[in-house]
């Protein structure tokens, strides 16, 4: 199949990446996208395929980090370890989640997943004899090189987007397709909805708080506002998703690298060509509006839904064949 | 072990369901018996609807029980219900549009019972419904609602049911393919199931019924056989118009 080869090209270019861009400012945007590839992957499987629109992607991708430092904190091993077992205790997090916000549906369902993440934040921050609250987290970063983390990322970006393949080609991928289109429709058919719902938060769940444990590893650094962002972390994974393509398997992969390289372009006020630029002219003008735009990259995110929700419904992916059209006519 | 026809298959035994603080049934009880069509009418909102899902356990009665072969049904969570061998071709159809014709039936056979005759069943349902096999790699959200509808009854008997209960097929249809529907039901009905229809469609139904009930304001207000039904004044004048 095509997708099959675009799909592998896409890896060895990836596997390759480092070995020719060696600037580690790059590395690192590379590692937040994929990091963010796991991260959308994994929500999508819970809302673009079971249907569960999820707002909490923060509170597992939280627990996940702290959980890796908080093994280092407290008990002196290896945040490493975190790896492992942040992705389980994200699951342990939502089997009770579940349990509770399930017999809810849509919007409901939604709100709930944002009360989670609220809730571990709040706690994240309240709970300072074993959260270090405000003061955060902070461990000694096992690599200097960016090389291993990126690879580690790479092999955890890689194997969410193959843990959806999977999953989508098994009897569990029709399940979690029939629960989406139609819930009662499945119901009635002998499907246990909560049973495979529940296991669809899990695979959410399990995917963010790895990606949240290799935070932790890479950054050396939480606090609660960091890593239980409600719009840093959960809005961004609706975002990677939507503009990538809902219910798509490689949606997500291409929306991560769109959000986070204009994340980068507002942060960095254009790579740093405005504030050059406002240098030059000289004059408080520039270098006010310099200020504005990297301060504004959530209307810019706002924007982008905006225009994706009415040109390319489907997203980048899902509506390919749209966006191949409007090159044509270009070309 | 096929029972001798007549015999009682489903006992509904005087339910009263709610919607939250709202009551919709009053101690309905009614028997669907092995192999009839067994037909319950009634206006809009009357609670026929409410019965099929309280049948199929979405809904929980507060009072009363229903028995499908001796073993209590309301006790079960809804998915469950299909093991039993009762099975629904729901109001609306609700097929998984995105889905293909074929992914749609076979998601149809996932009961135990079901799944190794699943290549059978399949052959079967295509026999019945040669439209559906022309469509059968077809998107079912892009179907006519009749086609749709055929789907959905293919999708029922994919479970293998025993009992199959039809919610309101009529629904959405011209009059022409109302007719061709029932006409289905009748054609399943004598594959050997046993057929619990809901319509509002009073005047098609009690013609091929063997037996009916008629829910009024969440009550049943009568019952007999089709013919018997036709010719009640009451029924004449509230449902049929004469």
């Amino acid at each position: 199949m095509k997708s099959n080869r675009v799909a592998l090209a896409a890896l060895l270019g990836l596997i390759a990446l480092p070995l020719v861009v060696r600037e580690p400012y790059f590395q690192h945007l590379m590692i937040m996208v994929l990091l963010w590839v796991t991260i959308g992957t994994g929500w999508n499987l819970l809302a673009g395929y079971t249907g569960q629109v999820s707002f909490g992607a923060a509170a597992f991708f939280g627990v996940g980090a702290y959980t890796a430092g908080l093994l280092s904190f407290h008990l002196g091993v290896s945040a490493w370890w975190g790896l492992a077992l942040g992705g389980v205790v994200a699951v342990l997090v939502g089997f009770p989640f579940g349990w509770i916000a399930f017999p809810l549906r849509g919007a409901y369902f939604a709100l709930g997943s944002l009360a989670l993440g609220e809730v571990m934040r709040q706690l994240a921050t309240i709970w300072e004899s074993f959260t270090q609250g405000m003061m955060g987290v902070l461990i000694m970063p096992t690599f200097l090189s960016k090389l291993p983390y990126y690879y580690i990322a790479l092999a955890l970006a890689a194997g969410s987007v193959l843990v959806v393949r999977l999953v989508l080609g098994s009897r569990l991928g029709y399940y979690f397709i029939s629960i989406r289109e139609d819930q009662d429709a499945a119901m009635s058919i002998g499907i246990n909805t909560t049973k495979y719902k529940m296991i669809s938060l899990s695979l959410h769940a399990f995917l963010t708080g790895t990606a949240g444990a290799l935070y932790m590893n890479y950054m050396g650094f939480i606090d609660p506002h960091v890593v239980f962002s409600l719009h840093d972390i959960s809005i961004m994974a609706i975002l990677v998703g939507i503009v990538g393509g809902v219910g798509t398997v490689y949606g997500p992969a291409v929306g991560a690298f769109i959000m986070v390289a204009l994340q980068e372009v507002f942060r960095s006020a254009g790579f740093g060509a405005l504030e050059a630029l406002s240098k030059a002219i000289g004059g408080g003008f520039m270098a006010g509006l310099t200020k504005y735009v990297s301060q504004a990259h959530v209307l810019a995110f706002g924007i982008l839904v905006v225009v994706v929700i009415m040109v390319l419904p489907n997203g980048l992916v899902g509506d390919w064949r749209k966006v191949s059209r409007l090159f044509k006519r270009a070309s | 072990m096929p029972s001798a026809k007549g015999e009682t298959m489903l006992r509904v035994e005087g339910i009263d369901v709610f919607y939250g603080d709202v009551q919709v049934l009053w101690e309905v009880s009614f028997e669907v018996r092995e192999g009839e069509i067994l037909v319950l009418v009634g206006a809009n909102g009357a609670g026929k609807s409410t019965t099929i899902k309280t049948i199929s356990s979405l809904l929980t009665p507060s009072r009363g029980r229903i028995l499908f072969q001796g073993q209590p049904v309301h006790t079960r969570r809804p998915f469950e219900v299909i093991d039993l061998g009762i099975a629904q071709v729901p109001e609306g159809r609700r097929l998984f549009p995105e889905m293909t014709v074929e992914e749609n039936l076979l998601m149809g056979s996932l009961s135990p019972a079901a799944k190794p005759r699943r290549a059978e069943s399949l052959e079967w349902v295509y026999e019945l419904f040669p439209r559906v096999l022309e469509r059968r790699k077809q998107a079912a959200g892009t179907l006519s609602g009749g086609e749709q509808q055929m789907v959905a009854i293919g999708r029922g008997l994919m479970a293998r049911p025993k009992l199959l209960m039809f919610d309101e097929p009529s629904l959405g249809l011209s009059p022409l393919l109302t007719e061709h529907i029932f006409e289905l039901v009748r054609k399943v009905n004598a594959e050997g199931l046993t057929v619990l229809l809901v319509e509002q469609n009073v005047h098609h139904t009690l013609a091929m019924c063997d037996r009916a009930y008629v829910l009024e304001n969440g009550r049943i207000a009568l019952t007999g056989s089709g013919d018997e039904l036709m010719s009640n004044d009451h029924v004449r004048e509230a449902y049929l118009g004469l």
